[in-house]
């Protein structure tokens, strides 16, 4: 067989600029580049608009990033995970919303579709490495050997919030071209390598709810039986109000409960079972206490007893100090110094050390 | 890297002296063949000199030639111009299972829209039983569509004796030689079929042209209406380089029949032996011996032939599996399938086809580089490690 002196890299590209600098970044660095674009959905089974073009998975961004390997002279394959997809994460979230958890879907489709599926196809043909445009860095702990993530050099685009799932082998096979770099940066390198996607605007919502319109996704998908309405207590369980579909709440909303109470209400609490939501003043939604399970340890090994670090728990949340004490294999205890507002079950909770991933898992149940 | 094309069956390249026969037309000679000035005349007798080319190399009239976009194009004309011609007739259809997509996704189509449509079976060559036929003709069958060569096993149908039982009961008869025109001796008198299907680009001509033969006397309705093209029957100005092209390439089909055929069964062969003598649990899917002679499709146990394309394509060699679509979406080739190709090993299959232009070092090339993927696949596919454990 003939030896290909270059390493062969993957790079999963989603034809934004940041996984097309990624790419030309490798290329440039003496890698042997493969594009790959994952078919993840199709508009007519998601609804919503079809006239996007940031989003992933439309027409026009799988042509991005084939241009772009075009244009650097690398290969580009376009893999249909769509039943991957749906099966993994799509039901995943909808069976979290139903069951009246938040999910965070990105971190799923990272584990299982991003790094587990994809790389079930690429390594077997001679992979060293698989890429993506994450903003969030690896580093290789000589003393543990262990593989560490740690944040973004640039800390405002730090990603390293949805890699937490990401196992040691994972993470032995993966490459973050960008861990070091400025977002105005890889604009920079977009332009130098005359990408024409170096002015796209980053894509923000969940890719398979486009227009980010949820209750329109849970109106449409399964033909509706996925929402029934039901009512709105305080937190005296007296009857104040209707909801449509515990799906369309997550805790700390306020949605225009505040009518007829004389100040601002907010979902405090859902009931699954009894397809029921809680609402409350703001102050009932500050918590100390919960509990995360599905734990995964990245830069660390299961800590022997209790530590200290930083714990985040949700995308947009600045990490705050908490004591951490392991309950058993898989699941922790977090109790921050301060409460914190809205700590919601389904979300991830990822404890970090500094600059360092220590690890994550998924919020269970928030203590009163 | 090298750069090795075995993917014949899916586009050809463009002869150089087609190239150069259709140069004139794109540029100098441009005019309108339905012009009554010099340029449109010009035009004219070169669309008419093509025609006679494509004639002589399936033994037709050239009134018999009907220049269209594609093969699908003339597919979907065959089918719905002779029903809509013999709407009095009835509304069956009778095809087989393995036809192209072009065939079958018309009939799909119109069988949603009230037609009558009869798949028929075929045994584990691919081949159609002329009994299955008998049986299935009906009072009401307008049309029976049964493709020469197949494109992903290369299977070659018996069309005469198949024609003679629809003769037998006065139903007209297609035939889809996209993929036997130009590898075999293509005959319509032989043949006996009142339509045949040809497109211009598995035949070293560009792509964007087909044709429909149409035997004389036969009834059929447009598809496209509009301008006196093509003798009233498919309106559209023609595409005149194409055209050109086409009978160029019809022209060298004919004329270097013997010698391709022979070339084509020295590389397959050598290909098949060589890549059964070294990788085990390998199996060739299609006829043994009727079978257009550059096709091979081979099934490997224990790999999915997707992994297959990829290795090699990393490796600078292009085939396909047998439909060519979007990686992972894993749908078994429906004729595999209709063969009884066994689940596993239809998805396992690659589909590796000679041309023109490939030589004895492509074939070293290939079988040098194929043991090593196939390995590297089976050994580390989970999809293998569950075949071994079951």
């Amino acid at each position: 067989m003939l030896k290909n002196k270059k390493p062969l890299v993957f790079v999963a590209m989603s034809g934004g600029v940041d996984s097309s600098v990624a790419a030309c970044l490798l290329q440039e660095q003496g890698y042997e580049v493969v594009g790959v674009t994952l078919k993840l959905w199709e508009y007519d089974e998601v609804g919503g608009n079809i006239f996007r073009e940031s989003v992933c998975c439309s027409i026009e961004t799988i042509n991005d990033a084939r241009n772009v390997c075009n244009q650097i002279g690398a290969k580009h394959w376009v893999f249909d995970f769509k039943e991957e997809f749906k099966k993994n994460v799509i039901s995943n979230f909808v069976d979290e919303y139903k069951s009246g958890r938040t999910p965070f879907p990105c971190i799923i489709c990272n584990r299982k579709v991003k790094w587990e599926i994809l790389g079930e196809k690429v390594f077997p043909l001679g992979a060293e490495f698989l890429a993506t445009g994450h903003y969030a860095r690896i580093k290789f702990d000589e003393k543990t050997g262990r593989y560490q993530i740690l944040k973004a050099q640039d800390s405002s685009r730090d990603q390293s919030y949805v890699l937490w799932s990401l196992s040691q082998k994972d993470l032995s096979k993966t490459l973050f071209p960008l861990g070091d770099l400025t977002k105005t940066q890889v604009r920079e390198l977009a332009r130098k390598y005359n990408l024409k996607t170096a002015n796209k605007p980053d894509s923000q919502e969940l890719c398979f709810v486009p227009d980010n319109d949820y209750e329109r996704f849970f109106k449409e998908w399964e033909n509706g039986n996925s929402v029934k309405p039901g009512p709105i207590y305080n937190l005296k369980k007296e009857k104040v109000g209707e909801h449509q579909g515990i799906p369309f709440y997550t805790i700390g909303q306020r949605k225009g409960f505040g009518k007829g109470f004389g100040k601002p209400m907010y979902v405090a609490k859902i009931e699954p079972k009894e397809n029921t939501i809680y609402i409350a003043e703001d102050k009932e939604l500050w918590k100390k206490i919960f509990t995360v399970n599905q734990v995964n340890w990245v830069s660390i090994p299961k800590p022997e007893k209790s530590i200290k670090c930083q714990v985040k728990i949700r995308n947009q949340h600045q990490p705050a100090s908490a004591t951490l004490s392991v309950l058993d294999e898989n699941k922790v205890r977090i109790e921050f110094d301060k409460p914190e507002r809205a700590i919601t079950p389904g979300q991830s909770a990822v404890f970090y050390d500094g600059e360092i991933l220590l690890g994550g898992g998924i919020i269970v149940k928030v203590e009163e | 890297m090298p750069e090795i094309y075995l993917d014949y069956n899916a586009t050809a390249p463009i002869h150089p002296e087609v190239l150069e026969a259709m140069q004139p037309y794109l540029t100098e000679k441009f005019g309108n063949p339905s012009s009554l000035h010099s340029f449109g005349r010009e035009a004219k007798v070169a669309v008419e000199e093509a025609r006679e080319k494509v004639a002589k190399l399936i033994n037709a009239h050239p009134s018999e030639i009907y220049f269209t976009s594609c093969g699908s194009e003339s597919d979907n004309w065959a089918i719905k111009g002779i029903l809509w011609a013999n709407k009095n007739k009835g509304n069956h259809i009778i095809i087989s299972k393995i036809e192209h997509q072009a065939v079958l996704e018309t009939c799909k189509f119109l069988e949603e829209n009230g037609y009558s449509v009869t798949y028929l079976d075929v045994d584990k060559f691919g081949m159609v039983d002329p009994d299955n036929l008998r049986k299935s003709v009906r009072k009401d069958t307008v049309i029976v569509s049964i493709m020469h060569a197949n494109n992903e096993v290369g299977t070659i149908q018996p069309i005469e004796e198949l024609l003679k039982i629809a003769k037998e009961r006065n139903v007209v008869f297609h035939t889809d030689a996209v993929q036997s025109i130009g590898k075999i001796s293509v005959d319509v008198q032989k043949l006996g079929v009142d339509l045949l299907s040809i497109s211009g680009h598995k035949l070293y001509a560009p792509k964007g042209i087909g044709v429909l033969f149409i035997k004389r006397g036969t009834k059929i309705t447009s598809l496209l209406q509009g301008g006196n093209q093509e003798r009233s029957r498919r309106a559209g100005t023609e595409n005149v380089a194409s055209i050109v092209g086409l009978g160029k390439a019809c022209e060298i089909a004919a004329q270097d029949l013997d010698e391709y055929q022979d070339k084509m069964k020295r590389l397959s062969e050598s290909f098949l032996k060589k890549i059964l003598d070294t990788i085990p649990e390998v199996y060739l899917s299609g006829h043994p011996t009727l079978r257009v002679p550059n096709t091979v499709n081979l099934s490997f146990n224990g790999c999915d032939g997707e992994s297959i394309i990829l290795g090699l394509d990393l490796q600078g060699v292009a085939v396909s599996s047998g439909s060519a679509c979007s990686i992972g979406s894993l749908e078994p080739s429906h004729v595999l399938m209709a063969m009884g190709v066994p689940k596993h090993l239809t998805l396992g299959s690659v589909r590796f086809s000679f041309g023109r232009f490939n030589s004895m070092e492509d074939v070293e090339y290939v079988t040098e580089i194929l043991p090593g993927i196939v390995e590297k696949i089976r050994n580390l596919h989970p999809a293998f490690a569950a075949t071994k454990n079951n």
